[in-house]
């Protein structure tokens, strides 16, 4: 007994020293756009600030800001912006394919992934809106609590080797972001971006590849295999392969992009040997723009 | 050993191996070099990719290759490769004793290293050959005794040569020692000719094989100096004609401190095929008397060394009369026959004699001189003490003076009777008398006494208890002719006659010669006949050994006189030098007349030379190359499998490429602190360093920057018109690349946008504001604002400002030597006419001194000049001279242009000439106080 609450302590405070990490890098880096980038530019129903204004008739005594109107003879009120929140539903491949790095130096796929798509949220939440994934899992909320509930759900892997994105219960007329390699099989992506355009889900597909995936700069005889283990190639000659696994590649992207546009969708792909900075910036302003 | 060209193998049947590489190349060739397994994601998109070639990857051929020679390089190296295996034959290849015989002599002795390298090589394989060995060397002939050449090779390096040449005695006792056995003969020669050589050939001949070995080395000898002429004659032999050859030749002795140096070296050349070269030096006596010995240098033989004995080193005699009676008959001179008698063989000093004794002669010759004054005697005991000869002889004066009469003067032998006498002449009864023989004890002798010699007056001594001892000749009645006292290490001789012919015909005989000679007053001819040296003992003093190095003689025993002059050279004679009673002989190994020829050896006797190629194991080098080359295989199979570059090309490929460049590049020499100014920079900063050149900031505002420019450019012809400064076209500085020390002033602009200079920009600028540069801050804002307030031009002139080194300012007080430097000025317009400039404070205990008009000010031009005028817009012009920017409106701003330019006029002239104006109001005080 004591044991098993030993264990989960352990384990729990093993995943609390990950997810604060990578919650303040999201925090960091969301920190970077956040600056005034968002807001409705009008007076309504939010937590922020937007302006005074003079007692009218008709406001009540409690809207009048005390503080303010102290300083003079007048009476004012303080408005805040008018935020509407919308949902926005995550999916980030936790596929083992996507724990590999080529360099030690480079974070691995699924490290970016998770960054990109948590400091995504928290300037999602941030801007007001509901933030939650894809699936039963955790359902959009808002709030500061529900960034560090998407920070842990985060750090959960799976053992495949490349995962299938989750469509399930997609909120109609949400949006929607996929964070993965895109590597496995593309059919269950199409179905799952079909199945959200049906619903009017639009949003953004991002492909975050490691380098070596983009240049193939293998030479001699080699065995290919994936993180997993699952599957495996051998070749004599790694350097014959490379012009034919590029065309692969950008058939890929292209059936990507193509199924994007079908579905009004926008993809982008982020290597991570780029900064983050910059696929969140267009994440941010994909989202921005398709609202 | 079996032989390919140069090169020998000690392993040859190895060899067999390299067969074997075809094989191997088939081997390595099939197989593929295994697999790396690589984590990739991406793998799915490879699922059933088919390789290209359904062939086995191979081994690329190169990588092949580098492996085969590895291999290769193996196999040869474990073969046992020797480059230039040295044959043996002769006496070398035999198996019997061997018995080496060396000359030792001194002319070996120059490449006696060679030689014993040679003989150690020889050794050694005598040993591995299990040979029993015995040296005799000739030099030292001592039984031949045959034992492991491990023993003799033991003492290898105390077997040395002698100073001295296997003469034929001792080759006949080394016949003599030879064992009856058999054996071969290994003969390290000298290289020169001897008659014995033939007896002892056949000698060892007739026991064995016999192999020689020779030194191809060029052989010089040096033979003695002579002093013919005034000049020291050196003549160099070598032994075989050759090219033209130089050769330096140093003189050894001591500096005038004491201590060993080279005093002279000069160099000989042999011409094309000549055996004989031959060096004059021209050397001052003092300097020939130092030298104690001339050699070849590099020679390292004592052939290539000779000694100079006395009879380099003349001797210093002064020769001083009583009455130089110069109208007299020159026969009648009392000198003249000394002179006539010296001068071949001594150098001569004329003088008085407070003048000769500084030069602290050999020799002083009194010839009829009576009294000294008491300052020259004590001189004169003083040098005597110290070892002079000091050589009197008698005459009228003498006789008739008082000088040792009663007493006996120090500088007289002998005590006098009054007066003197003569005999033999027209008014006495006596025959002159002639002298007696020499006795036993005198220095004169053994010296053959010519009848014509008589003596017909003289002065005579006193009979005292001392005299016997002191008469070294006497006549044959008796009475002593000359007497000698020792004083200190000196001696006094008095020679009871006149020096020249009145009193005796002694100065005209031979004898007198020769006596003076004795007295060691001449210096010795050059070779001194064996009969001369008869009966005399010389103990050695310097010895040479065959190197040539002088050492000390220790306790060798002296050598009787006429062998050291004609006794072959041996154990008992060393070559060296000799001390006699008064004078020195040398002994050298090469002598005047001494030829050498080359040694003839019969044409079946084999002769080997030093220089041979060296024999070179080439195992190691193989196998380090086979190393080498495996490395390079680990390598390169690491880059071909993609173990090395692959995914991080940079940390691996570049680590090892990089540990290369270290290991093959030297360590860049440090580069030059600055970066070398380019022609044109070094060209304006000529022009700027020849003429006064005005200066200002580029800010990087174009227009500015011209404005600027066309500002100094009106103020300069406004100077170049007006005053004496006759200032060069102005120049635009860049403070992070020029050099600012050419220009007496820099004019700023301050723009709100221009850049902060870097820290080293600053550094420059703060040694060019301490070493007496000027700055002139331009905001060019005071129509709007006054100075000090937040203008954007002021706070960046206060951004720009905070890293120099700037002293408290003040506005320009009233009594500032700006105000009348060279116009009196109270307004510092510009565009503006702001009365905001700022100069560096006065010191706060400068004060008026009542009658003065200024206070006594600081004394140096002030670093910066801060204003808002915009002074440049005031002073520009255009190309044709007229102004650039309008100033004020009509008359009124023409005035204001114009007090603009004296503003300016005064600045530069502040800073050319600092204070001097401040100093002129003193003028009238000054006046004053002269009482003008």
């Amino acid at each position: 007994m004591t044991d098993t609450v030993t264990h989960l302590r352990r384990d729990a405070q093993q995943e609390a020293s990950r997810f604060p990490a990578l919650l303040a890098r999201a925090e960091h880096l969301a920190g970077t756009v956040l600056l005034g980038e968002h807001g409705r530019r009008r007076s309504g129903m939010g937590d922020d600030f937007w302006q005074y204004r003079p007692l009218r008739s008709g406001d009540s005594y409690r809207s009048i800001d005390w503080r303010r109107s102290a300083r003079g003879d007048e009476q004012f009120v303080r408005e805040r912006e008018w935020q509407i929140a919308q949902s926005v539903q995550l999916w980030v491949d936790g596929g083992a394919s996507m724990r590999f790095t080529s360099d030690q130096n480079l974070p691995q796929k699924g490290e970016r992934a998770r960054l990109v798509a948590l400091a995504t949220a928290i300037l999602l939440i941030r801007g007001g809106e509901r933030v939650g994934f894809t699936g039963w899992q955790l359902p959009p909320r808002n709030g500061d609590v529900q960034v560090l509930r998407l920070a842990e759900a985060l750090s959960d892997d799976t053992e495949d080797d490349y995962s299938e994105p989750e469509a399930r219960g997609i909120i109609p007329h949400a949006r929607a972001m996929f964070v993965s390699d895109f590597l496995g099989d593309l059919d269950p992506v199409e179905a799952a971006l079909t199945k959200a355009a049906d619903r009017g889900v639009r949003g953004v597909l991002l492909q975050v590849l490691d380098p070596t995936e983009e240049s193939f700069p293998f030479k001699g005889r080699t065995i290919f295999h994936s993180v997993g283990g699952s599957v495996a190639h051998e070749t004599l000659k790694a350097g014959d392969l490379r012009t034919r696994y590029l065309e692969r590649l950008a058939e890929r992207k292209d059936r990507l992009d193509r199924l994007s546009r079908l579905t009004g969708w926008q993809y982008m792909c982020h290597h991570t040997s780029e900064s983050a900075q910059s696929a969140l910036l267009w994440v941010y302003r994909a989202m921005d723009g398709g609202r | 050993m079996t032989m390919l060209g140069p090169l020998g193998f000690t392993a040859p049947w190895l060899l067999l191996g390299l067969l074997a590489l075809p094989v191997l190349w088939i081997i390595l060739r099939a197989v593929p070099p295994a697999p790396i397994r690589r984590m990739f994601p991406g793998v799915v998109l490879l699922l059933g990719l088919k390789d290209a070639e359904q062939v086995t990857d191979r081994t690329p051929w190169w990588l092949l290759l580098i492996r085969m020679l590895a291999v290769a390089a193996v196999i040869v190296g474990l073969a046992g490769p020797v480059l230039n295996p040295q044959e043996q034959s002769g006496a070398e290849a035999g198996s019997g004793p061997l018995l080496v015989v060396m000359d030792a002599s001194w002319s070996s002795a120059s490449d006696w290293r060679q030689r014993q390298a040679a003989l150690d090589t020889l050794l050694a394989r005598a040993e591995r050959a299990a040979r029993p060995v015995a040296l005799l060397r000739l030099t030292a002939p001592e039984a031949p005794q045959f034992q492991a050449a491990g023993v003799l090779k033991s003492r290898l390096t105390g077997i040395l040569p002698e100073p001295w040449e296997p003469d034929d005695a001792r080759v006949a006792q080394a016949i003599e020692m030879l064992p009856d056995e058999e054996f071969d003969s290994y003969w390290m020669s000298d290289g020169l000719a001897r008659d014995s050589r033939a007896l002892l050939l056949a000698a060892l001949e007739a026991r064995g094989e016999v192999t020689v070995f020779e030194s191809p080395r060029a052989h010089y000898t040096l033979a003695p100096a002579r002093f013919e002429d005034g000049h020291v004659r050196l003549t160099l032999h070598r032994l075989r004609p050759g090219p033209e050859a130089e050769v330096t030749i140093a003189g050894h002795g001591l500096d005038p401190a004491g201590n060993p140096a080279v005093l002279v070296r000069n160099t000989v050349r042999f011409e094309q095929s000549a055996t004989e070269a031959e060096l004059e030096l021209n050397l001052p006596a003092e300097l020939r008397a130092r030298i104690t010995r001339f050699e070849i240098e590099g020679a390292r033989s004592a052939g290539a060394v000779t000694l100079p004995d006395d009879s380099l080193r003349r001797r210093e005699v002064a020769l001083i009369a009583g009455n130089e009676n110069r109208e007299g008959l020159e026969l009648l001179s009392p000198l003249h026959f000394l002179d006539r008698a010296l001068e071949p063989t001594a150098d001569l000093l004329d003088g008085t004699l407070e003048e000769v004794l500084p030069a602290n002669p050999d020799v002083i010759v009194l010839a009829d001189v009576a009294t000294l004054s008491p300052g020259e005697e004590a001189g004169v005991l003083e040098w005597l003490e110290s070892g002079g000869t000091l050589l009197r002889f008698a005459g009228p004066r003498l006789a008739a003076s008082d000088v040792s009469r009663n007493d006996e003067d120090p500088l007289m032998p002998v005590r006098l009777r009054a007066g003197g006498r003569s005999v033999g002449g027209a008014m006495s009864w006596g025959e002159p008398k002639s002298l007696a023989p020499f006795a036993e004890d005198s220095p004169f002798f053994g010296l053959a006494i010519p009848d014509d010699v008589t003596v017909t007056s003289q002065v005579m001594a006193q009979p005292d208890p001392t005299l016997a001892a002191r008469v070294i000749a006497q006549l044959t009645d008796g009475t002593p002719l000359v007497t000698r006292k020792r004083v200190g290490q000196g001696q006094v001789v008095l020679f009871h006659v006149t020096a020249n012919a009145e009193w005796s015909s002694l100065p005209l005989s031979g004898l007198f010669v020769q006596m003076l000679e004795r007295l060691a007053v001449s210096s010795m001819p050059a070779a001194p006949a064996p009969e001369d040296l008869e009966g005399t003992i010389w103990q050695p003093l310097r010895v040479l050994d065959a190197f040539g190095r002088v050492g000390d003689a220790g306790n060798l025993p002296g050598v009787a006189g006429e062998a050291l002059l004609s006794a072959p050279l041996g154990p008992d004679l060393i070559p060296g030098l000799y001390q006699g009673e008064d004078r020195s002989l040398a002994r050298n190994v090469v002598s005047v007349d001494s030829v050498f020829e080359p040694a003839v050896w019969p044409e079946r006797i084999s002769v080997e030379g030093l220089s041979r190629p060296e024999e070179t194991p080439l195992a190691g080098w193989l196998l380090a190359g086979a190393i080498a080359l495996l490395l390079a295989d680990v390598i390169a199979s690491l880059a071909l499998s993609g173990r090395l570059g692959g995914t991080r090309p940079r940390a691996g490929t570049a680590a090892i490429l990089a540990a290369l460049a270290l290991s093959l590049t030297p360590v860049p020499s440090r580069a030059q602190d600055s970066p070398a100014a380019s022609p044109e920079d070094e060209a304006a900063a000529m022009l700027a360093a020849s003429e006064v050149t005005l200066a200002h900031v580029l800010t990087g505002d174009r227009q500015l920057d011209d404005l600027a420019e066309a500002g100094l450019r009106g103020l300069s012809d406004i100077l170049f018109y007006r005053t004496s400064v006759e200032p060069a076209a102005p120049m635009g500085v860049d403070l992070e690349t020029d050099e600012l020390a050419f220009y007496p002033m820099l004019y700023w602009p301050v723009t709100a946008d221009q850049p902060i200079p870097s820290d080293a920009a600053y550094a420059k600028l703060n040694d060019y504001l301490r070493s007496g540069g000027m700055i002139l801050f331009d905001t060019r804002d005071s129509d709007v604002a006054g100075f000090g307030t937040s203008s954007p031009e002021g706070r960046k002139l206060q951004d720009l400002a905070a890293p120099l080194d700037i002293p408290p300012l003040e506005p320009i007080p009233q009594d500032h030597v700006l105000t009348r430097t060279f116009y009196l000025l109270q307004d510092f317009p510009g565009r503006y006419a702001s009365r905001d400039v700022w100069v560096e404070a006065a010191a706060p205990d400068a004060e008026q001194v009542e009658g003065m008009p200024f206070r006594n000010l600081n004394d140096n031009v002030t670093p910066v000049v801060i204003g808002g005028n915009d002074w440049a817009s005031a002073w520009a012009i255009d190309e044709r001279g007229a102004p650039l920017v309008r100033i004020g409106s009509g008359f009124a701003g023409e005035r204001q242009r114009e007090i603009a330019y004296r503003f300016g006029v005064n600045l530069v002239m502040h800073v050319l000439t600092g204070n001097y104006k401040s100093d002129q109001v003193h003028v009238p005080a000054l006046l004053d106080r002269l009482g003008q």
